[in-house]
């Protein structure tokens, strides 16, 4: 069934209070093709009590993109908590050719007591820090803030500069207390300032490794994704210099600035860093995408058109075509079982646009989609955001500025190549989600869990992809899940492989027998059952 | 595996390295799932609820819902009153619980909300209520949590309404499983004594599957049997760090006996829960348990060279390991790495004797053991690579160290992550002695196999 504006307002925002349904309604939107532009309204604090399913700038920042880099020793400066939660729960995996040089397995607190609330925790971090220099000998060392951190006065970022000259390596503080901002997304454009302010640029590599080095942004290597996508970029005689962050490293992070091109992968997370690194050393970014087969393949065509490499560009149509006969025969059986479903696709801040691609090629129809915690450009596309007012909640996250570097700034090609290139390829810019979505469908902007409910039973999708919070919500109704941040524990999900894995994990979501129980036997039948007899 | 772990002992105080536990806000919301038709609420930023809601969710395989103030800088500068009272209005219109049961975390506790005033200033609708316990995660652990989100239940609701005491006994069950807890109602039931449980996550974070998402399933505590544990004879407090607060404050409020026993796992632990069963209500063991008991000596005997002398490492939280340990010595086995990262003598709580009480079961048994409140798997793991064991026993983040030192591993306590079932199967009682040590004997013997050569490989074991 599909819904409209009068069922919108009748079903779901008609049960609000009278402020929340105000706020709400720019939240939801209808998809109209025939309208130029449509707005919605994102990025602004959650209503308190609606069950949100946002995090906090703190998982932003050390969670999503601090946590990956596998060499550093991430110092969780707060009560126990957030350290705990955010130890090994998201799948960003990582490995290291020196197995004493990979942090990830541990989880590194200050456990804040109640003395350290009264009378500081500075003394207690300083002494983390110290431990942790003495019994990992890290490359660096990060610090990110919690919630009280901020409150009591605890000043981090001088901790960091004396703990700097004490020990001689990298150690940056990050000030991302949970209550900055309105989500997650704070935390991405704290992590970025700091690391590009901090970390990156630090090498002193002058000159690009390869004839087609790149960086890979925000990719975070879940379930294995961006090896997957290596695999592919290294056969095509690509060299990456640094992923941002997944399986990344300090190493690699500080000598990104000789790329020749950046990557987007996660355009939330990471436009920061891939803006200021234009800026600064004059490297485009190209926004990519490595969810679905049109997907990787365009990405890849992208990619071979911007280095303008005659070579290249054959090779990729070679490696395209090789990969495409390998793997299409793979996914036939899982498209017969695919075909005509629909599905929901609410993720943070990127996925909820990407998965629908692969969705589409694989027969399934995305019914809803929306974020978390994205903004209106990643809605509506990055024309609209000189239009994007900062509102009270996000002014108080520190923008960055950079100018171009003295000594590295280059143009990596000549204007008007740049200017023919940009008619092509999305370099520099992001169309959005919106841009995407067929009539009809519903966007949501921080989907809560009573219009959760409440779609899931006017739309009745065939599969729900989202979260672990909302994972047993649908399959209780009896809805399959797919988790699209962690996958269920299954991956990689991106590139030409990735493609096959997911169409195998999605089918056998729907065949799996189970469904067929739900129902107990006695329910459909009668307690006693006899014939009438003629008399 | 945890390569940069060294096995030289250091000093350390700047904090934690691979907690052993977690904290307070996860175990308030647990505890206030298990009241019927509740909506538990974190006063915080949300990203508290968003953890606390998933790790919860991931141990259960199960919907957790909770609501939050979501804090923004403004709200956590100038306190968080128009927050709090904002969701309580959301919450009764839009998701229309019986109860709401708040807790706070480390930045309402930080800028000192005075919840009592904000919801006494807080309009409720007609038959609900709004409870609320401080919960500051910079205080004890989990365990701690969900201690004071019980203590609030008996402060908010319990009620000494009549003249004499009724025969039936309250139940604290400590932060277990719903498997447990409906294996502790069901010895209850057996031996005849009416009981008030509470929490009770049973029929809530265990739920069946039918095609309908109930947002508050069956299972919980009424308010009702909250309200009348007031004229209970006694409450039977199972677990001291997690129960005994709670059985204590009920016992001043409302002259209700408290007696503290242990987590009821392993054969003397049950024992003593039987018993006190037993000597308070006069009510003689029936054949059906004592069956079970026998057959668990039966089995215990059978197998005890599976166990005799094999050294164990156990962690997790103290009531659990304190009574874990316990059977394990039952066992003839040495617990020779016991820890828990819930810290002892925690302020304000009448609980806090984990060391002490480990150490004194250990020197009867002649075991010579590390023992540690406050500590973390860090730790652990430096013990066990001084002193190596042929077991690991504890919650999912032991598999590290179980893989790291190629050791025989139990998965136990809160939280696990990487399997499934455990919430729905007991680890208390005479039954959930047996599962445990099913479990405890098919790791060593699937080791004992893994590690044979061809010609030691046995048929019958």
């Amino acid at each position: 069934m599909a819904i409209d504006q009068k069922m919108l307002e009748e079903i779901i925002i008609g049960q609000y209070p009278a402020k929340v349904k105000r706020n709400r309604r720019k939240h939801i939107l209808i998809r109209d093709t025939s309208l130029a532009a449509q707005e919605i309204e994102a990025n602004t604090r959650t209503i308190p009590g609606i069950i949100t399913n946002r995090g906090c700038a703190f998982a932003g920042c050390k969670g999503v993109v601090l946590g990956p880099l596998r060499d550093m020793v991430h110092i969780v400066h707060g009560p126990v908590g957030c350290a705990f939660y955010s130890w090994l729960t998201r799948r960003n995996k990582a490995k290291s050719d020196d197995p004493g040089k990979n942090f990830l397995a541990y989880c590194v607190s200050t456990d804040m007591q109640e003395g350290d609330i009264v009378f500081g925790g500075e003394k207690k971090l300083n002494r983390m820090i110290d431990e942790v220099v003495e019994i990992f000998h890290p490359n660096a060392i990060t610090i990110s803030a919690t919630c009280p951190v901020g409150l009591i006065g605890d000043d981090i970022q001088s901790v960091a500069r004396m703990a700097r000259e004490r020990h001689g390596i990298s150690i940056t503080a990050y000030n991302c207390e949970g209550y900055k901002g309105v989500s997650q997304s704070a935390g991405h454009h704290i992590a970025n300032n700091g690391l590009m302010e901090h970390v990156i640029g630090l090498g002193d590599m002058e000159e690009p490794p390869g004839k087609f080095t790149i960086n890979i942004l925000g990719e975070y290597n879940i379930g294995g994704d961006s090896w997957e996508v290596g695999r592919v970029l290294e056969e095509l005689g690509y060299d990456v210099q640094a992923v941002m962050t997944g399986d990344g490293s300090f190493e690699e992070l500080k000598n990104a600035h000789v790329s020749q091109l950046n990557l987007v992968q996660c355009h939330r997370s990471i436009n920061y860093i891939a803006d200021m690194l234009e800026k600064k050393y004059g490297t485009p970014w190209l926004k990519v995408n490595f969810i679905g087969i049109r997907a990787t393949c365009e990405t890849l065509r992208n990619m071979a058109l911007y280095f303008g490499d005659e070579s290249l560009i054959q090779r990729t149509e070679e490696v395209i075509a090789r990969e495409l006969a390998r793997i299409e025969p793979l996914l036939e059986p899982y498209r017969k079982i695919c075909e005509g479903k629909t599905a929901f696709c609410f993720v943070g801040g990127s996925r909820g646009h990407h998965y629908q691609g692969l969705y589409e090629e694989l027969g399934i129809k995305t019914l809803l989609a929306g974020y978390e915690f994205a903004h209106r450009d990643d809605y509506e596309g990055r024309q609209v955001l000189p239009n994007i007012k900062p509102d009270a909640d996000s002014k108080n996250i520190p923008e960055l500025h950079v100018v171009p570097d003295d000594r590295r700034y280059r143009l990596k090609l000549p204007a008007e190549k740049m200017e023919e290139l940009k008619s092509k390829i999305p370099l520099s810019y992001y169309k959005g989600m919106i841009a995407d979505m067929k009539d009809g469908s519903v966007i949501v902007d921080d989907l809560n869990h009573k219009e959760t409910e409440e779609l899931i039973r006017i739309l009745k999708p065939d599969i729900f992809s989202s979260g672990i919070k909302d994972k047993y919500i649908p399959q209780k109704m009896g809805v399959p899940v797919k988790q699209l941040h962690n996958y269920d524990y299954s991956g990689p999900y991106a590139g030409f492989n990735g493609a096959v894995n997911f169409a195998r994990d999605v089918s056998m979501n729907f065949v799996t027998p189970a469904w067929n129980y739900i129902v107990p036997p006695w329910k459909n039948k009668p307690l006693l059952e006899g014939t009438v007899q003629d008399s | 595996m945890l390569n940069s772990t060294p096995k030289e002992l250091i000093e350390r105080a700047g904090g934690a390295i691979n907690p052993a536990k977690t904290c307070q806000p996860i175990g308030a919301m647990y505890a206030a799932l298990g009241i019927h038709k509740c909506l538990p609420h974190s006063h915080g930023s949300q990203g508290c609820c968003a953890y606390h809601r998933s790790h919860l969710t991931r141990h259960f395989r199960e919907p957790v819902m909770a609501s939050t103030s979501s804090f923004t800088e403004g709200a956590s500068v100038f306190g968080g009153g128009a927050n709090v009272k904002t969701a309580v209005n959301n919450v009764f219109t839009i998701y229309n619980p019986d109860v709401m049961a708040i807790h706070t975390t480390c930045l309402s506790e930080t800028i000192g909300d005075d919840l009592p005033t904000y919801i006494k200033a807080t309009e409720v609708p007609e038959g609900k209520v709004v409870i609320h316990a401080n919960t500051p995660s910079y205080v004890g652990s989990h365990i701690t949590g969900f201690s004071n989100m019980t203590k609030a239940m008996v402060s908010y609701l319990a009620e000494a309404s009549e003249e004499n005491k009724k025969e039936q006994a309250n139940i604290i069950p400590g932060f277990v499983n719903p498997g447990d807890m409906r294996e502790i109602k069901r010895l209850a039931k057996h031996m005849g004594v009416k009981s008030i449980m509470f929490p009770d996550t049973s029929g809530v974070l265990d739920s069946p599957i039918t095609g309908q998402f109930m947002m508050y399933p069956k299972g919980g505590a009424r308010v009702e049997d909250i309200r009348d544990s007031g004229n209970s004879r006694i409450t039977l407090a199972l677990g001291s760090y997690a129960s005994a607060d709670a059985a204590y404050h009920l016992e001043r409020k409302c002259k209700v006996r408290a007696i503290t026993l242990k987590t009821p796992i392993g054969i003397k632990a049950t024992d003593d829960f039987l018993m006190t069963l037993r000597s308070n209500f006069v009510k003689e063991i029936p054949y059906d348990l004592e069956e079970e008991r026998g057959q668990l000596v039966d089995i215990m005997t059978d197998t005890h060279y599976h166990f005799y002398d094999k050294k164990v490492a156990v962690f997790g939280d103290p009531d659990i390991v304190a009574a874990t340990a316990e059977f394990l010595l039952s066992l003839g086995m040495r617990p020779v790495h016991v820890l828990t990262g819930t810290p002892g003598g925690v302020t304000g709580a009448s609980a806090g004797g984990f060391e002490r009480e480990v150490k004194e079961m250990l020197d009867q048994s002649g075991v010579q053991a590390n023992i540690k409140a406050g500590g973390d798997l860090f730790l652990l793991h430096q013990w066990i690579k001084n002193e190596p064991v042929d077991l690991l026993i504890g919650n999912t983040y032991g598999k590290y160290i179980a893989r790291a030192e190629d050791l025989p591993f139990v998965r136990l306590g809160f939280p696990i992550l990487d399997r499934s079932m455990h919430p729905y199967l007991p680890i208390v009682g005479y039954k959930g002695a047996m599962r445990l040590l099913e479990l405890i004997g098919n790791a060593l013997l699937d080791r004992v196999d893994r590690d044979a050569s061809d010609e030691d490989f046995e048929l019958v074991m």
